[in-house]
């Protein structure tokens, strides 16, 4: 049909219920049914592109979201090197909902009743066939009371979503005198993006050498190594930013004090010019209304053909909140998204889901403004473990590279246009 | 499952017709769509780089084989190539050669707005 007609019909019909399916050529998988989706990040909205597209626009899908824009994480710490501004990475949802007829409200989240399928906003609530939260994560402070409050955070930021918290810590480096000292903390994995905090003081080191030469940053890492592409980043702190990348494993931070910017760990006390506290994290406030958080109370334990919740089999939890051997990335959350609406439209059409599930991961690391490297590994579903198994052959980069560095730019673009068109 | 593919595959030559995803087995559709990532919405690239869509089966085909048994050099390609099984291989060949030429679509970037959580 064409999109003229599509968005015609879209604006004839109401919120709820359009009966979108009638003015559609007859696709050889249609269903019918409504799916609400929690949470328009690379999974959420993913899903709900491919669930319409899949199911020959004949399943309903609407999106519950509270922003009103999507930030891209990948890309974020480009804007604290300097190369990218944050509006680079900032987008609207406004073509994805009108080339694909998906009901988009913009609300807040407050009560999802599993048992009588419904969701409940604070102005308004609906009711759902199939249910698919893809919320994110939300952060641990329960360790430093300290910080436990919107001025603190202000203070000592996360920056781990990008937006005004990457703003704000790029502001905080532009303040800064030379000769200063920039402290990141890393959590205990898992967490977002593995390779993220490395990337991060690759990004910081960069801004540091060419702007403020005298300055340098130590690393604060709760984990006994580096837990992502280890060689490529040390060549990289060793050979780009000599002097200025100081790296600690095993220092988990035990107090912070967001004031006067100093920080304690078992060994020693750490004062900062800027202080950057990547919290421990859990899967994002849905999941934890919907009481999916099966794992250590943090994550959410999934089945990977359908990415159905172990606890409650017409939920899907999808992205950085599910439990898995996998990496937290954007490539990985719409890979969750891929399978989980195959999934769907096979279940809600009386039909089993792909037994064997196989999908791949790439995932690039700006060392520099220009240079990048990767991690690239293909998973399939092993029917014994339960689990997406790594396939062999996968690996890293040689080295990094401006041509990795031009990859890496094109794989944003891409996956901007597939996940928000 | 596949007899569908291949059927569905005939159709089209038969009749011209544009590739509907509906014709091709879902395992195949979660792969090309991972594949977009890098290589745009049904191997259309935004930037030009790397498009995947229209390409013939047999050129597909051949370009995994050199990154699967190394005879051609490459940055990623090397890692997601030894991972796939010849089926996919081909199934994937057979599903680009299939998808239209067609400008992408991007999302305009916007100015941030500062209650954003």
């Amino acid at each position: 049909m064409q999109r003229r007609d599509f968005i015609k019909q879209l604006a004839a019909t109401g919120l709820i219920g359009a009966p979108w399916f009638e003015a559609h050529a007859v696709p050889a998988r249609k269903v019918q049914g409504r799916v609400v989706v929690i949470g328009a990040g690379y999974a959420g909205t993913t899903l709900a592109k491919y669930l319409r597209i899949w199911s020959g626009y004949g399943i309903e899908v609407v999106v519950v979201e509270q922003n009103t824009q999507f930030v891209s994480c990948p890309l974020s710490n480009l804007v604290l090197g300097g190369s990218r501004s944050i509006n680079d990475l900032t987008f609207g949802y406004g073509l994805l909902q009108k080339h694909h007829g998906i009901q988009w409200v913009h609300d807040q989240v407050t009560h999802i009743d599993t048992a009588a399928r419904k969701v409940t906003m604070s102005r308004g609530e609906m009711t759902y066939d199939r249910l698919v939260v893809a919320p994110g994560i939300d952060f641990n402070y329960s360790a430093w009371p300290e910080m436990q409050n919107a001025e603190a955070q202000r203070l000592v930021p996360h920056a781990w979503k990008a937006g005004p918290q990457t703003l704000n810590l790029r502001q905080q480096l532009e303040s800064m005198p030379d000769g200063g000292v920039v402290v990141i903390s890393i959590p205990k994995a898992p967490f977002r993006c593995p390779p993220g905090p490395y990337e991060r003081t690759c990004q910081v080191a960069f801004y540091l050498k060419l702007h403020k030469p005298k300055s340098k940053v130590i690393v604060l890492d709760a984990n006994p190594d580096i837990v992502s592409k280890k060689a490529l980043f040390l060549s990289a702190w060793k050979e780009l930013y000599p002097g200025i990348v100081d790296y600690r494993p095993n220092s988990t931070v035990l107090h912070v004090n967001p004031v006067t910017r100093e920080v304690e760990t078992e060994f020693e006390r750490v004062k900062a010019d800027v202080l950057n506290i990547i919290p421990p994290q859990r899967a994002g406030k849905p999941a934890q209304m919907a009481g999916l958080l099966n794992v250590d109370n943090n994550w959410c334990a999934v089945d990977f053909r359908s990415y159905a919740s172990t606890i409650s089999p017409e939920v899907h939890v999808l992205g950085d909140a599910v439990f898995s051997p996998q990496p937290k990335s954007a490539h990985i959350a719409t890979s969750h998204a891929h399978v989980c609406a195959n999934a769907i439209v096979a279940m809600m059409g009386g039909q089993e889901p792909d037994p064997e599930p196989v999908f791949a991961n790439t995932c690039y690391s700006f060392v520099s403004d220009r240079m990048a490297v990767h991690v690239a590994n293909v998973y399939r579903y092993d029917a014994e473990k339960k689990l997406m198994v790594t396939m062999d052959g996968g690996g890293l980069s040689d080295v990094p590279s401006d041509l990795e560095g031009t990859y890496a730019q094109s794989w944003a673009r891409n996956i901007w246009s597939d996940a928000l068109t | 499952m596949y007899t569908s593919f291949w059927l569905g595959l005939l159709l089209m030559s038969v009749t011209g017709v544009c590739a509907e995803p509906q014709n091709f087995p879902a395992h195949t559709l979660t792969l090309a769509a991972s594949c977009a990532v890098c290589h745009g919405t049904n191997g259309n690239s935004a930037t030009g780089l790397l498009s995947l869509a229209g390409m013939d089966e047999s050129v597909f085909i051949a370009k995994l084989q050199a990154y699967r048994n190394g005879s051609q050099a490459s940055t990623v390609m090397h890692h997601h190539a030894k991972g796939l099984t010849e089926a996919e291989i081909t199934a994937l060949a057979g599903y680009f050669s299939v998808q239209q030429h067609q400008a992408i679509v991007e999302p305009q970037a916007q100015t941030l707005e500062l209650q954003h959580e």
